[in-house]
Protein backbone atom coordinates (compact mmCIF):
# COMPACT_ATOMS: atom_id res chain seq x y z
CA UNK A 1 0.00 0.00 0.00
CA UNK A 2 1.40 3.33 -0.92
CA UNK A 3 0.06 6.67 -2.02
CA UNK A 4 1.57 6.19 -5.47
CA UNK A 5 -0.88 3.48 -6.46
CA UNK A 6 -3.49 6.22 -6.90
CA UNK A 7 -1.30 7.56 -9.70
CA UNK A 8 -2.93 4.80 -11.71
CA UNK A 9 -5.88 6.56 -13.41
CA UNK A 10 -8.21 3.58 -12.91
CA UNK A 11 -7.53 3.43 -9.18
CA UNK A 12 -7.74 7.20 -8.97
CA UNK A 13 -11.13 7.22 -10.70
CA UNK A 14 -12.45 4.50 -8.38
CA UNK A 15 -11.28 6.21 -5.19
CA UNK A 16 -12.27 9.74 -6.19
CA UNK A 17 -15.66 8.49 -7.36
CA UNK A 18 -16.22 6.97 -3.93
CA UNK A 19 -15.17 9.98 -1.83
CA UNK A 20 -16.60 12.74 -4.02
CA UNK A 21 -20.24 12.59 -2.82
CA UNK A 22 -19.18 12.72 0.84
CA UNK A 23 -16.75 15.55 0.18
CA UNK A 24 -19.34 17.52 -1.75
CA UNK A 25 -21.95 17.26 1.01
CA UNK A 26 -19.39 17.97 3.74
CA UNK A 27 -17.97 21.07 2.08
CA UNK A 28 -21.45 22.38 1.25
CA UNK A 29 -22.61 21.92 4.87
CA UNK A 30 -19.51 23.54 6.34
CA UNK A 31 -19.70 26.42 3.90
CA UNK A 32 -23.34 27.09 4.70
CA UNK A 33 -22.75 26.76 8.46
CA UNK A 34 -19.66 28.93 8.44
CA UNK A 35 -21.12 31.68 6.28
CA UNK A 36 -24.47 31.84 8.11
CA UNK A 37 -22.71 31.84 11.48
CA UNK A 38 -20.31 34.46 10.23
CA UNK A 39 -22.87 36.72 8.61
CA UNK A 40 -25.72 36.60 11.12
CA UNK A 41 -24.39 35.45 14.49
CA UNK A 42 -21.23 37.47 15.00
CA UNK A 43 -21.13 40.94 16.56
CA UNK A 44 -20.24 44.03 14.54
CA UNK A 45 -16.69 45.23 14.88
CA UNK A 46 -16.40 48.43 16.93
CA UNK A 47 -14.37 50.12 14.20
CA UNK A 48 -15.38 48.46 10.98
CA UNK A 49 -19.06 47.86 11.70
CA UNK A 50 -20.73 45.09 9.78
CA UNK A 51 -18.29 45.35 6.85
CA UNK A 52 -15.90 43.17 8.83
CA UNK A 53 -18.06 40.16 7.98
CA UNK A 54 -16.69 39.96 4.46
CA UNK A 55 -13.63 38.46 6.17
CA UNK A 56 -15.42 35.10 5.99
CA UNK A 57 -15.12 35.14 2.20
CA UNK A 58 -12.01 37.25 1.78
CA UNK A 59 -9.52 35.42 3.98
CA UNK A 60 -10.35 31.83 2.91
CA UNK A 61 -10.38 32.80 -0.77
CA UNK A 62 -7.04 34.58 -0.45
CA UNK A 63 -5.54 31.60 1.34
CA UNK A 64 -6.80 29.17 -1.27
CA UNK A 65 -5.56 31.39 -4.10
CA UNK A 66 -2.03 30.89 -2.81
CA UNK A 67 -2.54 27.27 -1.72
CA UNK A 68 -3.84 26.36 -5.17
CA UNK A 69 -0.59 27.57 -6.70
CA UNK A 70 1.42 25.59 -4.13
CA UNK A 71 -0.66 22.51 -4.93
CA UNK A 72 0.03 23.07 -8.64
CA UNK A 73 3.74 23.34 -7.87
CA UNK A 74 3.75 20.05 -5.95
CA UNK A 75 1.73 18.31 -8.66
CA UNK A 76 4.08 19.70 -11.33
CA UNK A 77 7.13 18.43 -9.46
CA UNK A 78 5.53 14.99 -9.13
CA UNK A 79 4.90 15.00 -12.87
CA UNK A 80 8.47 16.04 -13.67
CA UNK A 81 10.01 13.48 -11.32
CA UNK A 82 7.69 10.48 -11.53
CA UNK A 83 5.71 11.10 -14.74
CA UNK A 84 2.26 10.35 -13.32
CA UNK A 85 -0.37 11.64 -15.71
CA UNK A 86 -2.96 12.13 -12.99
CA UNK A 87 -0.60 14.57 -11.29
CA UNK A 88 -0.16 16.69 -14.42
CA UNK A 89 -3.91 16.72 -15.01
CA UNK A 90 -4.58 17.69 -11.39
CA UNK A 91 -2.26 20.69 -11.78
CA UNK A 92 -4.12 21.65 -14.96
CA UNK A 93 -7.45 21.23 -13.18
CA UNK A 94 -6.42 23.38 -10.21
CA UNK A 95 -5.37 26.45 -12.21
CA UNK A 96 -8.83 27.80 -13.12
CA UNK A 97 -9.97 27.24 -9.53
CA UNK A 98 -6.94 29.13 -8.28
CA UNK A 99 -7.62 32.02 -10.62
CA UNK A 100 -11.25 32.14 -9.44
CA UNK A 101 -10.12 32.27 -5.81
CA UNK A 102 -7.71 35.08 -6.66
CA UNK A 103 -10.49 37.02 -8.33
CA UNK A 104 -12.82 36.44 -5.36
CA UNK A 105 -10.12 37.67 -2.99
CA UNK A 106 -9.51 40.78 -5.08
CA UNK A 107 -13.23 41.50 -5.57
CA UNK A 108 -14.22 41.05 -1.91
CA UNK A 109 -11.17 43.08 -0.92
CA UNK A 110 -12.31 45.88 -3.22
CA UNK A 111 -15.82 45.83 -1.72
CA UNK A 112 -14.26 45.92 1.74
CA UNK A 113 -11.77 48.58 0.78
CA UNK A 114 -14.32 51.12 -0.40
CA UNK A 115 -15.89 51.87 3.03
CA UNK A 116 -12.67 51.24 4.98
CA UNK A 117 -9.94 52.92 2.93
CA UNK A 118 -12.23 55.04 0.77
CA UNK A 119 -11.05 53.34 -2.41
CA UNK A 120 -11.72 50.13 -4.30
CA UNK A 121 -8.14 49.74 -5.35
CA UNK A 122 -4.83 51.04 -4.10
CA UNK A 123 -1.34 50.03 -5.18
CA UNK A 124 -0.68 48.45 -1.84
CA UNK A 125 1.96 45.66 -1.68
CA UNK A 126 -0.51 42.92 -0.77
CA UNK A 127 -3.00 43.96 -3.42
CA UNK A 128 -0.25 44.24 -5.99
CA UNK A 129 1.07 40.82 -5.01
CA UNK A 130 -2.36 39.35 -5.76
CA UNK A 131 -2.48 41.12 -9.08
CA UNK A 132 0.92 39.55 -9.84
CA UNK A 133 -0.37 36.13 -8.79
CA UNK A 134 -3.27 36.66 -11.19
CA UNK A 135 -0.97 37.29 -14.17
CA UNK A 136 1.10 34.21 -13.27
CA UNK A 137 -2.11 32.16 -13.39
CA UNK A 138 -2.98 33.73 -16.74
CA UNK A 139 0.39 32.78 -18.20
CA UNK A 140 0.14 29.23 -16.87
CA UNK A 141 -3.34 28.64 -18.29
CA UNK A 142 -2.42 30.29 -21.59
CA UNK A 143 0.56 27.97 -21.99
CA UNK A 144 -1.62 24.90 -21.32
CA UNK A 145 -4.10 25.94 -23.95
CA UNK A 146 -1.47 26.84 -26.55
CA UNK A 147 0.19 23.42 -26.85
CA UNK A 148 -1.63 20.58 -28.51
CA UNK A 149 0.57 17.65 -27.53
CA UNK A 150 -0.55 16.92 -23.98
CA UNK A 151 2.69 15.44 -22.63
CA UNK A 152 4.71 18.33 -23.97
CA UNK A 153 2.18 20.77 -22.53
CA UNK A 154 2.46 19.07 -19.14
CA UNK A 155 6.28 19.25 -19.31
CA UNK A 156 6.46 22.89 -20.28
CA UNK A 157 3.75 24.09 -17.88
CA UNK A 158 5.44 22.21 -15.04
CA UNK A 159 8.72 23.95 -15.79
CA UNK A 160 6.90 27.28 -15.98
CA UNK A 161 5.18 26.58 -12.66
CA UNK A 162 8.53 25.81 -11.03
CA UNK A 163 10.31 28.89 -12.34
CA UNK A 164 7.20 31.01 -11.89
CA UNK A 165 6.98 30.06 -8.21
CA UNK A 166 10.49 31.36 -7.60
CA UNK A 167 9.75 34.63 -9.37
CA UNK A 168 6.30 35.03 -7.84
CA UNK A 169 7.85 34.69 -4.40
CA UNK A 170 10.58 37.14 -5.36
CA UNK A 171 7.96 39.61 -6.63
CA UNK A 172 6.03 39.26 -3.41
CA UNK A 173 9.00 40.57 -1.42
CA UNK A 174 10.01 43.01 -4.13
CA UNK A 175 6.69 44.85 -3.82
CA UNK A 176 7.29 45.23 -0.07
CA UNK A 177 10.51 46.98 -0.94
CA UNK A 178 8.71 49.07 -3.52
CA UNK A 179 6.01 50.55 -1.31
CA UNK A 180 4.56 50.54 2.18
CA UNK A 181 0.94 49.55 2.37
CA UNK A 182 -2.49 50.18 3.75
CA UNK A 183 -3.37 46.54 4.27
CA UNK A 184 -3.40 45.26 7.84
CA UNK A 185 -1.13 42.41 8.86
CA UNK A 186 -2.11 38.77 8.69
CA UNK A 187 -5.46 37.97 10.28
CA UNK A 188 -4.23 34.59 11.45
CA UNK A 189 -0.79 33.40 12.38
CA UNK A 190 0.64 30.45 14.21
CA UNK A 191 3.40 32.17 16.14
CA UNK A 192 1.66 35.28 17.44
CA UNK A 193 -0.61 35.80 20.40
CA UNK A 194 -2.80 38.34 18.74
CA UNK A 195 -5.49 36.72 16.64
CA UNK A 196 -8.83 37.95 15.55
CA UNK A 197 -11.34 37.80 18.40
CA UNK A 198 -12.77 34.37 19.29
CA UNK A 199 -16.24 35.40 18.13
CA UNK A 200 -14.81 35.73 14.63
CA UNK A 201 -12.19 33.03 14.94
CA UNK A 202 -14.45 29.95 15.07
CA UNK A 203 -16.71 30.77 12.12
CA UNK A 204 -13.61 31.87 10.21
CA UNK A 205 -11.93 28.52 10.83
CA UNK A 206 -15.08 26.73 9.64
CA UNK A 207 -15.07 28.84 6.48
CA UNK A 208 -11.40 28.12 5.85
CA UNK A 209 -11.91 24.37 6.28
CA UNK A 210 -14.96 24.60 4.04
CA UNK A 211 -12.94 26.38 1.35
CA UNK A 212 -10.18 23.76 1.58
CA UNK A 213 -12.73 20.96 1.17
CA UNK A 214 -14.43 22.86 -1.64
CA UNK A 215 -11.09 23.19 -3.39
CA UNK A 216 -10.33 19.47 -3.02
CA UNK A 217 -13.80 18.59 -4.29
CA UNK A 218 -13.48 20.83 -7.31
CA UNK A 219 -9.97 19.62 -8.14
CA UNK A 220 -11.04 15.98 -7.93
CA UNK A 221 -14.09 16.68 -10.07
CA UNK A 222 -12.11 18.56 -12.69
CA UNK A 223 -9.33 15.98 -12.72
CA UNK A 224 -11.93 13.27 -13.34
CA UNK A 225 -13.28 15.34 -16.20
CA UNK A 226 -9.79 15.73 -17.66
CA UNK A 227 -9.17 11.98 -17.43
CA UNK A 228 -12.49 11.24 -19.12
CA UNK A 229 -11.67 13.83 -21.79
CA UNK A 230 -8.30 12.18 -22.38
CA UNK A 231 -9.97 8.76 -22.67
CA UNK A 232 -12.61 10.11 -25.03
CA UNK A 233 -10.03 11.70 -27.31
CA UNK A 234 -8.02 8.46 -27.26
CA UNK A 235 -11.14 6.58 -28.34
CA UNK A 236 -11.82 9.11 -31.09
CA UNK A 237 -8.23 8.83 -32.30
CA UNK A 238 -8.49 5.04 -32.38
CA UNK A 239 -11.78 5.23 -34.27
CA UNK A 240 -10.32 7.60 -36.84
CA UNK A 241 -7.56 5.20 -37.85
CA UNK B 1 30.04 27.75 -27.51
CA UNK B 2 32.23 30.71 -28.43
CA UNK B 3 31.61 29.94 -32.11
CA UNK B 4 27.87 29.82 -31.47
CA UNK B 5 28.05 33.11 -29.60
CA UNK B 6 29.96 34.73 -32.43
CA UNK B 7 27.58 33.35 -35.05
CA UNK B 8 24.52 34.69 -33.22
CA UNK B 9 26.05 38.12 -32.74
CA UNK B 10 27.03 38.34 -36.42
CA UNK B 11 23.55 37.20 -37.47
CA UNK B 12 21.95 39.83 -35.26
CA UNK B 13 24.04 42.66 -36.70
CA UNK B 14 23.46 41.64 -40.34
CA UNK B 15 20.42 43.02 -42.11
CA UNK B 16 17.17 41.52 -40.90
CA UNK B 17 18.81 40.63 -37.59
CA UNK B 18 16.67 43.04 -35.66
CA UNK B 19 19.54 44.88 -34.00
CA UNK B 20 18.50 48.36 -35.13
CA UNK B 21 14.82 47.59 -34.62
CA UNK B 22 15.23 47.26 -30.85
CA UNK B 23 16.96 50.60 -30.50
CA UNK B 24 14.49 52.27 -32.86
CA UNK B 25 11.61 50.93 -30.80
CA UNK B 26 13.19 52.22 -27.61
CA UNK B 27 13.63 55.67 -29.15
CA UNK B 28 10.03 55.81 -30.37
CA UNK B 29 8.71 54.63 -27.01
CA UNK B 30 10.63 57.34 -25.16
CA UNK B 31 9.47 59.91 -27.74
CA UNK B 32 5.86 58.86 -27.13
CA UNK B 33 6.01 59.75 -23.45
CA UNK B 34 6.23 63.55 -23.80
CA UNK B 35 3.74 63.33 -26.67
CA UNK B 36 1.28 61.50 -24.46
CA UNK B 37 1.93 63.18 -21.13
CA UNK B 38 3.08 66.66 -22.06
CA UNK B 39 6.49 68.29 -22.13
CA UNK B 40 6.55 69.55 -18.53
CA UNK B 41 10.19 68.98 -17.52
CA UNK B 42 9.38 68.38 -13.83
CA UNK B 43 6.91 65.59 -14.52
CA UNK B 44 9.18 64.06 -17.12
CA UNK B 45 12.16 64.11 -14.77
CA UNK B 46 10.11 62.37 -12.09
CA UNK B 47 8.83 59.55 -14.31
CA UNK B 48 11.98 59.20 -16.43
CA UNK B 49 13.55 56.31 -14.43
CA UNK B 50 10.39 54.22 -14.65
CA UNK B 51 9.80 55.05 -18.30
CA UNK B 52 13.35 54.18 -19.29
CA UNK B 53 13.18 50.88 -17.43
CA UNK B 54 9.79 49.93 -18.87
CA UNK B 55 11.04 51.01 -22.30
CA UNK B 56 14.15 48.86 -21.96
CA UNK B 57 12.05 45.83 -20.92
CA UNK B 58 9.59 46.22 -23.79
CA UNK B 59 12.37 46.73 -26.33
CA UNK B 60 14.11 43.66 -24.98
CA UNK B 61 10.88 41.70 -25.34
CA UNK B 62 10.73 42.45 -29.07
CA UNK B 63 13.78 40.42 -29.95
CA UNK B 64 13.17 37.49 -27.60
CA UNK B 65 11.13 35.49 -30.07
CA UNK B 66 14.03 35.37 -32.54
CA UNK B 67 16.39 33.74 -30.04
CA UNK B 68 15.24 30.23 -30.86
CA UNK B 69 12.42 30.61 -33.38
CA UNK B 70 14.51 31.12 -36.53
CA UNK B 71 16.92 28.34 -35.63
CA UNK B 72 13.97 26.10 -34.82
CA UNK B 73 12.27 26.76 -38.13
CA UNK B 74 15.30 26.06 -40.34
CA UNK B 75 16.39 23.06 -38.30
CA UNK B 76 19.59 24.59 -36.95
CA UNK B 77 18.39 24.12 -33.40
CA UNK B 78 18.01 20.37 -33.86
CA UNK B 79 21.49 20.24 -35.36
CA UNK B 80 22.77 22.16 -32.35
CA UNK B 81 20.93 19.80 -30.00
CA UNK B 82 22.90 16.85 -31.41
CA UNK B 83 26.21 18.66 -30.98
CA UNK B 84 28.43 17.87 -27.98
CA UNK B 85 27.44 21.13 -26.26
CA UNK B 86 24.59 20.47 -23.81
CA UNK B 87 21.33 22.35 -24.42
CA UNK B 88 21.98 24.34 -21.25
CA UNK B 89 25.19 25.62 -22.79
CA UNK B 90 23.40 26.51 -26.01
CA UNK B 91 20.78 28.43 -24.03
CA UNK B 92 23.50 30.26 -22.09
CA UNK B 93 25.33 31.21 -25.30
CA UNK B 94 22.08 32.39 -26.89
CA UNK B 95 21.20 34.46 -23.83
CA UNK B 96 24.67 35.97 -23.78
CA UNK B 97 24.49 36.95 -27.44
CA UNK B 98 21.02 38.39 -26.85
CA UNK B 99 22.42 40.52 -24.05
CA UNK B 100 25.35 41.72 -26.15
CA UNK B 101 23.07 42.67 -29.05
CA UNK B 102 20.17 44.04 -26.96
CA UNK B 103 20.89 44.72 -23.30
CA UNK B 104 24.26 46.36 -23.81
CA UNK B 105 23.15 48.74 -26.64
CA UNK B 106 20.02 49.64 -24.64
CA UNK B 107 22.22 50.54 -21.68
CA UNK B 108 24.42 52.70 -23.89
CA UNK B 109 21.57 54.66 -25.48
CA UNK B 110 19.67 55.05 -22.19
CA UNK B 111 21.77 58.04 -21.12
CA UNK B 112 21.02 60.23 -24.18
CA UNK B 113 17.38 59.19 -23.99
CA UNK B 114 17.42 60.11 -20.30
CA UNK B 115 18.59 63.58 -21.35
CA UNK B 116 15.56 63.83 -23.66
CA UNK B 117 13.35 63.10 -20.63
CA UNK B 118 15.19 65.77 -18.58
CA UNK B 119 16.63 63.25 -16.17
CA UNK B 120 18.72 65.14 -13.56
CA UNK B 121 22.45 65.01 -14.34
CA UNK B 122 23.46 63.21 -11.14
CA UNK B 123 21.25 60.22 -11.95
CA UNK B 124 22.98 59.12 -15.17
CA UNK B 125 25.48 57.05 -13.24
CA UNK B 126 22.71 55.25 -11.36
CA UNK B 127 20.67 54.73 -14.52
CA UNK B 128 23.56 53.20 -16.43
CA UNK B 129 24.65 51.12 -13.44
CA UNK B 130 21.13 49.79 -12.89
CA UNK B 131 20.68 48.90 -16.56
CA UNK B 132 24.09 47.30 -16.71
CA UNK B 133 23.27 45.18 -13.64
CA UNK B 134 19.68 44.46 -14.65
CA UNK B 135 19.66 43.76 -18.37
CA UNK B 136 21.49 40.40 -18.08
CA UNK B 137 18.52 39.19 -16.03
CA UNK B 138 16.18 40.35 -18.81
CA UNK B 139 18.10 38.37 -21.44
CA UNK B 140 18.47 35.18 -19.39
CA UNK B 141 14.86 35.13 -18.17
CA UNK B 142 13.73 35.98 -21.69
CA UNK B 143 15.72 33.09 -23.14
CA UNK B 144 13.85 30.77 -20.80
CA UNK B 145 10.54 32.19 -22.04
CA UNK B 146 11.68 31.80 -25.65
CA UNK B 147 12.61 28.18 -24.96
CA UNK B 148 9.15 27.51 -23.48
CA UNK B 149 7.36 28.82 -26.56
CA UNK B 150 9.75 27.54 -29.22
CA UNK B 151 7.45 24.82 -30.54
CA UNK B 152 4.39 27.05 -30.68
CA UNK B 153 3.47 28.69 -33.93
CA UNK B 154 3.03 32.44 -33.56
CA UNK B 155 4.00 32.22 -29.92
CA UNK B 156 5.03 35.87 -29.73
CA UNK B 157 2.04 37.10 -27.79
CA UNK B 158 2.12 34.12 -25.46
CA UNK B 159 5.82 34.74 -24.93
CA UNK B 160 5.07 38.27 -23.70
CA UNK B 161 2.39 37.00 -21.35
CA UNK B 162 4.78 34.43 -19.88
CA UNK B 163 7.89 36.55 -19.63
CA UNK B 164 6.55 39.90 -18.44
CA UNK B 165 5.41 38.60 -15.01
CA UNK B 166 8.88 37.12 -14.54
CA UNK B 167 10.36 40.58 -15.15
CA UNK B 168 8.52 42.16 -12.21
CA UNK B 169 11.32 41.89 -9.61
CA UNK B 170 13.90 43.16 -12.10
CA UNK B 171 11.70 46.12 -13.02
CA UNK B 172 10.99 47.00 -9.38
CA UNK B 173 14.59 46.95 -8.23
CA UNK B 174 15.89 48.53 -11.44
CA UNK B 175 13.52 51.48 -11.34
CA UNK B 176 13.82 51.75 -7.56
CA UNK B 177 17.60 52.13 -7.80
CA UNK B 178 17.25 55.28 -9.87
CA UNK B 179 14.14 56.57 -8.09
CA UNK B 180 15.75 56.19 -4.67
CA UNK B 181 18.87 57.98 -5.83
CA UNK B 182 16.68 60.80 -7.14
CA UNK B 183 15.21 61.46 -3.66
CA UNK B 184 18.57 61.01 -1.91
CA UNK B 185 17.72 57.68 -0.34
CA UNK B 186 20.38 54.98 -0.23
CA UNK B 187 20.18 53.27 -3.62
CA UNK B 188 23.02 50.78 -3.36
CA UNK B 189 20.84 48.16 -1.63
CA UNK B 190 18.42 48.10 -4.58
CA UNK B 191 21.33 47.95 -6.99
CA UNK B 192 22.86 45.03 -5.12
CA UNK B 193 19.59 43.09 -5.08
CA UNK B 194 19.27 43.82 -8.80
CA UNK B 195 22.75 42.43 -9.40
CA UNK B 196 21.79 39.40 -7.29
CA UNK B 197 18.72 38.78 -9.46
CA UNK B 198 20.91 38.97 -12.56
CA UNK B 199 23.50 36.58 -11.17
CA UNK B 200 20.76 34.19 -10.06
CA UNK B 201 19.20 34.31 -13.55
CA UNK B 202 22.55 33.75 -15.24
CA UNK B 203 23.16 30.66 -13.13
CA UNK B 204 19.69 29.12 -13.02
CA UNK B 205 17.83 30.16 -16.15
CA UNK B 206 20.02 28.31 -18.71
CA UNK B 207 19.16 25.08 -16.89
CA UNK B 208 15.45 25.85 -16.93
CA UNK B 209 15.72 26.84 -20.59
CA UNK B 210 17.61 23.62 -21.36
CA UNK B 211 14.89 21.62 -19.65
CA UNK B 212 12.22 23.40 -21.68
CA UNK B 213 14.14 22.96 -24.96
CA UNK B 214 14.56 19.27 -24.27
CA UNK B 215 10.79 18.91 -23.74
CA UNK B 216 9.99 20.96 -26.83
CA UNK B 217 12.40 19.14 -29.17
CA UNK B 218 11.34 15.67 -28.13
Amino acid sequence: MSLWQYANPVKFMALSGRVLPTLTVLSACLLITGLIWGFFFTPDDYQQGSTVKIIFLHVPAAMMAINAWVMMLVASLIWLVRRHHVSALAAKAAAPIGITMTLIAIATGAIWGKPMWGTYWAWDPRLTAFMILLVFYFGYIALWSAIEDSDMAADLTSILCMVGSVFALMSRYAVNFWSQGLHQGASLSLDKEQHVHDAFFYPLMICIIAFILLFITLVLLRTRTEIRLRRASALVARGAK
Amino acid sequence: MIALLRRDIVLAFRSGGGFGLTLGFFLILVMFVPLGIGSDADILARIAPGILWIGAILSCLLSLERIFQIDYEDGALEALATSPIPLEGIAAAKAMSHWITTGLPLTLVAAPLGYLLSLPADLYGWLIASLLCGTPALSFIGTFGAALTVGIKRGGLLLSLLVLPLYIPTLIFGAQTVTRASVNLPATSALMILAAISLFSIVVMPFAAGLALRAALK
